[in-house]
């Protein structure tokens, strides 16, 4: 206890300016971050402006410039059908990258949502919803993948689908653990006693109190479904030839890898950067925002 | 505790219940006539229409269903659409194949992975712990057909020590196979390891954190004894539930792996499946893996009760929570 | 001969911002046998300097300056293998918190048996028998049974028990207790205490005992190290210190303690305690108090003295609350066994009066609030709002869901734990504002101008407006929780255990705020603790609830001036008031309890038989109110022991009317 003294005059902002800035001030002392964060705003950015400077077009083919090395004029060199390695690695993100974001906003609202009802109302729509999640999280994840796509084709709207349905599950049980800690505690207890409707303790007590667990979820789903969706790809139930994507490619030129390397390796270095990107973030958000990671797997 | 392993082996059961469910109404949504995708476009209406009421298309689903399940309890899963062989024969051998890798990831990479994520965890912010944590953030962002291919590369192409793809057939004996297991398994263990390594060191880390744990520091114990006696038994509870999960993914995971070593395994099964539509086995290989899922999930469950006198000297009554 | 001698020690914890001192110049000197007690309240530095002598810094610590030895040795310099080698023998830990101190994989015994000197190459049997011969030494009940135990089987008693068990079982010249009692029930702690000074008399050691209680003190030191900041600011015998500190800052500790001998609200602290902060330019770690926090002491000294608030009961006769016959069952169905959690539980509140209901854990005493609060249903009985002018009454059996706003408004609950009571995302505007909007339906400048006026009544600058409940420290917490249920002018509060989770030091002031509060507004308060001492100076009327039973009522005089039902007896001698001349009567060894709801009233028949045989519980009637429900009769009663705590001697300060 020391006596009053003078206190200090703090600039007097609402509440999440001051949590934005606590995390900007988090993301800024911690270099790994940072870097993923840089990761994936590099690749967002190629994504949306590689029209404007790719220098060929990814699916052109020119049969006069097959197979050829790295070159001045074909800086990765060229495929078997004499399409540009550079310029298709550039484009590749293109399909996957705004699948997979896409797909991951999915996953958590519908998944947070699902979650945060089951904790926040228990009883049997708990027990049912988890009984649900259990069964879908029991499916082989790539069975369920391969029968969507062959049921209802493989556009990236109907892949989106697909994953949301087999790892919002997922991120239904971490928002429910996370709202029972939540539920317990007093402020949730007042606002019942204040006779608050259920929508509005789960919109103004719990959500704010969750998000910084979903927001790590969704930088983890979006890794996992780019995971899934290149394999998807890689297996020919994803992108369409000759989409450039990243799976597909590493498919079609795997066979040359012993001559060609640079067709192989290019894409798997520039999926490689994205996921460790999402990764890098995740576990420095989680870290920031003291999220407790485990059992969210 | 009796009437709470009572209660984990129900919620198994019901979850491969609904699984199976679940997998059957996706298979009864595929599009098309199937009988007619069997007999092919030249087949006469009536070949078609024997077909479909020799395989009980004409029945409402819920029938079909419970036809089904009937059956699967007497273990008859049905003939394949394809081969017109009972599908338990046929993915049995499949699944004898994907079990060859699989055992031997189970038993290496979780053994490997174990060691390495509890030294990262008690060596915390040395050299070792970033190589390890470095490895496993690596693992886990690069996808299993791109180790795969890496592998190649490195052990078929530039030094030819492994075959680069497996040209046994699936009845190939288990000699036959084991020279080709070897690609697959490292690569299944890569990615296996780095989420068991992640989750081992943060546990370890926890736990060396605790009261606990400075208080056996401070009775003057040597560290050997406060890991193995104090730290272990309860840093391993919330790895377990991890192990089992990616146990149940290895039925998932290896798909791609296969597919890339052209390995005779249920993950192929399954590709040739789904292409065929031959619903009677993707039915049972869907529900090995809910199955798979079920008792590696229960399994960790009851290591957990082994593991935790918590949970082992529970009375019935606290049970549920 | 000194057995603890420490010198300059000054210690730092690296942080982002630059190295924070923890401990400056701590300088203490402690011989063998004596007991001493650090003193101080949290970010004072006392854990990492019982941390210190056991030779262990915090990682990110490091020691910048002077000499600690033990038994004549150099601990900082000690090899790890020498340290481990002095915590088996020289000194060792009586940890704060049993119940996470000990390993939840091993058992009891075993844990124990690994401090031994004999470890590990003494045979098992041998080991065995001495765990067990120490088991017992602390007065466990069943030695042997509990070698066999895992720690989440024993009860918060007796984990520290067996922490302290296995603190002696090196056989060290110097124990050091990290609060040891912290966190447990009044009557286990008295007689935990107990024990450490009959341990201490056998064993003839050296005890370090880390406390910010000034009662724990007083019963087991006799000489104290008052730390402020990090640094000593007093050394002295214990009477002296409680008697006539000479540092400001004792001074104004010790006159923020509440004592039944001199019932009444002291003035609590000023400010926020000290937390260690990087140093500025020019700074030392070794730099002394500024004279700035000196001339704050100074003022703030002579201002508790005359401030005191000497006990004054409010006593009005218009109840606004009414609980009849209340009973709320836990149970799934009856077990033939224990009873419902709540039971026959029948009071009133009147207008403006501060009604303590006090009981240990489980005793069911937040149970009733919540039900009051319509949070749990009701298995029977009634519960009913009065209003005192027009008498017509408002159901509260009704759950929340069915209450209207208005009744809702009435009635506010207040938290125990300020922590888990604000939502940290929202800021204390949000927070206070809320219940504003929601029953008052205000917006705009009305509700900006409330909401300050609201502020100033609980005596909160109007720049947290803006904060993060985080930004806060404990008691600031506190007062917007008050602020939050007082906002919508309610007619009563239940105030849930509200000062438990803070120091002493701020519980003072959170007290008299409670006070103004209800003389102010002519609030009611249902106070929820479980501990006397504290409603001795605020409290009208006393319930003391035993496993969901009213065992006694009446007035705080009639009830601490007895006669008492042998329960609240008990809690009655366990208080710890912070004077070494205070005999605890209660045992050692810790008293066996019922732990389950009876099914019958009988809870307390084995204990305390009646000649009569009877084993029912009626209620004896000591008029004035005084009720006691109990199976003994009224002679029995009146011939049961007891030590008179209501007519204090007078002092000076207690005539001091402000």
């Amino acid at each position: 206890m020391n006596p009053p003294v003078a206190q200090s005059t703090e600039q007097a902002s609402p509440a999440w300016v001051m949590e934005l800035r606590r995390t900007m001030v988090g993301i800024g002392k911690s270099p790994s971050t940072m870097f993923g964060l840089g990761l994936i705003a590099m690749h967002v950015i190629i994504a949306l402006t590689v029209a404007l400077w790719a220098p060929y077009s990814p699916i052109a083919t020119n049969p006069a410039a097959i197979l050829k090395s790295p070159s001045v004029q074909h800086w990765l060199g060229t495929d078997s059908l004499g399409r540009d390695i550079f310029s298709r690695v550039v484009y590749g993100g293109q399909f996957s990258l705004g699948l997979s974001i896409m797909a991951a906003v999915f996953c958590v609202v519908i998944g947070g949502t699902l979650g945060m009802l089951a904790a926040f109302y228990r009883g049997w729509f708990d027990e049912a919803l988890m009984r649900l999640v259990d069964a879908v999280l029991s499916v082989p994840t790539i069975l369920a993948l391969l029968l969507v796509v062959s049921l209802m084709g493989n556009g990236p709207v109907v892949i989106a689908v697909a994953a949301t349905v087999v790892y919002a599950p997922a991120v239904a049980r971490v928002a429910r653990a996370a709202t029972l800690q939540v539920v317990e505690l007093d402020y949730v207890t007042a606002a019942k006693g204040r006779g608050e409707s259920g929508a509005a303790i789960i919109l103004r007590e719990i959500l704010p109190n969750v998000l910084d667990v979903l927001l790590v979820e969704l930088a983890m789903k979006a890794s996992w479904i780019l995971l899934l969706v290149s394999s998807l790809s890689f297996l020919g139930f994803g992108a369409n030839p000759p989409t450039p994507d990243w799976g597909l490619m590493v498919s079609e030129n795997r066979t040359l890898l012993s001559v060609r390397p640079w067709g192989t390796v290019a894409p798997i270095i520039a999926l490689g950067t994205l996921i460790i990107g999402f990764n890098l973030a995740a576990d420095g958000l989680a870290k920031i925002r003291g999220v407790d990671r485990a059992g969210a797997v | 505790m009796f009437s709470y392993i009572v209660r984990r082996v129900m919620l198994a059961v019901v979850t491969v219940l609904i699984a199976s469910a679940l997998i059957f109404a996706a298979l009864l949504a595929l599009p098309g006539d199937i009988a007619r995708q069997i007999l092919g476009r030249d087949a006469t209406p009536q070949a078609v229409a024997d077909l479909t009421a020799r395989l009980h298309l004409d029945q409402p689903a819920w029938q079909r269903y419970f036809d089904w399940l009937a059956g699967a309890l007497h273990g008859d899963f049905g003939t394949s659409l394809v081969s017109g062989l009972p599908v338990t024969e046929v993915v049995f051998t499949y699944l004898r194949n994907s079990g060859l890798i699989a055992g031997i990831v189970i038993v290496f990479g979780i053994a490997l992975s174990l060691v390495l994520g509890v030294i990262a965890g008690l060596k915390r912010g040395t050299p070792a712990d970033t190589v390890i944590s470095l490895g496993g953030l690596l693992g886990m962002s690069i996808p299993e057909y791109t180790i795969a291919t890496l592998l190649v590369m490195a052990f078929s192409i530039a030094i030819p020590i492994f075959p680069a793809v497996v040209t046994a057939g699936p009845d190939a004996t288990v000699a036959q196979l084991l020279p080709a297991v070897w690609l697959p398994v490292i690569t299944l263990t890569t990615v296996m390891a780095a989420y068991i390594i992640r989750m081992t060191r943060s546990s370890v880390i926890d736990v060396m954190a605790s009261e606990f744990v400075t208080t056996a520091q401070l009775k003057g114990l040597p560290t050997s004894r406060i890991v193995f006696k104090h730290v272990l038994p309860s840093a391993m509870l919330p790895v377990l539930n991890v192990i089992a999960i990616n146990i149940a993914w290895l039925v998932g995971g290896v798909v791609v792996v296969e597919a890339v070593f052209n390995y005779p395994g249920l993950g192929t099964l399954m590709i040739e499946s789904v292409s065929r539509r031959d619903i009677p086995m993707l039915q049972l290989i869907g529900v090995i893996g809910a199955v798979t899922y079920a008792v590696c999930n229960l399994a960790a469950d009851l290591a957990g009760i082994a593991f935790n006198p918590r949970l082992r000297t529970l009375s019935n009554r606290k049970a549920h929570r | 001969m000194t057995q603890i001698d420490i010198d300059g020690l000054t210690v730092t914890y690296a942080s982002a911002q630059g190295d924070i001192p923890v401990l400056s110049q701590v300088s203490v000197s402690i011989g063998a046998g004596e007991s001493v007690a650090i003193i101080g309240e949290s970010g004072s530095g006392k854990s990492t300097l019982a941390a210190a002598i056991m030779g262990f810094l915090r990682t990110g610590s490091s020691v910048r300056a002077g000499e600690l030895r033990l038994d004549g040795e150099d601990v900082l310099s000690a090899s790890n293998r020498r340290l481990r080698e002095m915590r088996r023998g020289v000194v060792s830990l009586v940890p704060q918190n049993a119940g996470h101190a000990l390993t939840p994989s091993m058992t009891i015994g075993r844990q124990i048996a690994e401090a031994l000197p004999g470890f590990p190459g003494q045979g098992a049997a041998e080991m065995r028998a001495e765990v067990v011969r120490l088991l017992g030494e602390v007065k466990l009940p069943t030695p042997e049974a509990i070698f066999d135990r895992y720690p989440h089987q024993l009860s918060g008693g007796q984990q520290q028990r067996a922490a302290i068990a296995m603190g002696l079982a090196s056989r060290p010249k110097i124990l050091v207790l990290d609060e040891p009692t912290t966190g447990l029930d009044v009557v286990t702690q008295a007689s935990i205490l107990k024990l450490i000074g009959s341990l201490r008399a056998a064993h003839n050691m050296s005890i370090v005992l880390v406390s910010h209680d000034l009662g724990v003190v007083a019963h087991l030191c006799e000489r104290a190290v008052v730390l402020y900041a990090g640094q000593v600011v007093e050394d002295a015998d214990t009477r002296t210190l409680l008697a006539a500190p000479s540092h400001l800052y004792s001074q104004a500790l010790i006159s923020a303690i509440p004592s039944t001998g001199r019932p009444g609200l002291p003035l609590g602290l000023p400010g926020t305690p000290p937390h260690p902060r990087p140093l500025l330019a020019g700074e030392t770690a070794a730099d002394p108090i500024s004279e700035s926090e000196l001339q704050g002491w100074r003022q703030h000294a002579a201002a508790a003295k005359k401030e005191f608030r000497p006990y004054r009961p409010v006593a009005t006769n218009a109840p606004v609350l009414r609980v009849k016959e209340l009973s709320v069952d836990y149970r799934r169905k009856p077990d033939g066994v224990s009873g419902p959690t709540v039971a026959g539980v029948s009071f009133e509140i009147q207008k403006g009066e501060i009604l303590a209901l006090i009981g240990e854990s489980g005793s069911g005493k937040s149970t009733i609030a919540s039900a009051i609060a319509g949070l749990r249903p009701l298995a029977a009985g009634s519960i009913e709002l009065i209003d005192p002018e027009s008498g017509s009454t408002v159901d509260l059996s009704r759950p929340v869901k069915r209450r209207s706003r208005r009744t809702l408004s009435s009635v506010q609950l207040v938290f125990q734990n300020a922590d888990t009571s604000l939502n940290p995302r929202r800021s204390i505007q949000d927070s206070i504002e809320r219940p504003l909007r929601l029953f008052l339906r205000i917006a705009g400048t009305k509700l900006h101008e409330k909401r300050d006026a609201i502020m100033r009544d609980v005596g909160l600058n109007r720049e947290f407006a803006h904060r993060l409940p985080s930004q806060l420290s404990g008691g600031q917490r506190q007062r917007v929780g008050i602020a939050r249920s007082i906002a919508t002018s309610p007619k009563v509060i239940l105030a849930d255990e509200v000062v438990s989770a803070l120091d002493v030091s701020v519980q003072a002031s959170v007290l008299r705020l409670i006070d103004d509060v209800r003389r102010e507004h002519e609030l009611s308060v249902l106070f929820v603790a479980h501990d006397l001492a504290v409603v001795r100076g605020l409290a009208d009327r006393l319930i003391v609830l035993h496993l969901g039973r009213i065992v006694e009522q009446g007035t705080v005089e009639d009830i601490f001036a007895g006669p008492n039902h042998p329960y609240t007896r008990t809690l009655i001698d366990s208080i710890l008031d912070p004077d070494p001349d205070a005999v605890s009567p209660v045992d050692e060894v810790e008293i066996a309890m019922p732990t389950q709801p009876p099914l019958l009233g009988t809870a307390f028949a084995d204990r305390y038989p009646s000649a009569s045989g009877n084993r029912h519980p009626s209620t004896v009637d000591f008029g004035n109110g005084h009720l006691i429900n109990t199976h003994l009769t009224r002679a029995e009663l009146l011939a049961l022991p007891h030590n008179n705590r209501a007519n204090p001697a007078p002092s000076d300060s207690a005539k001091d009317v402000q």
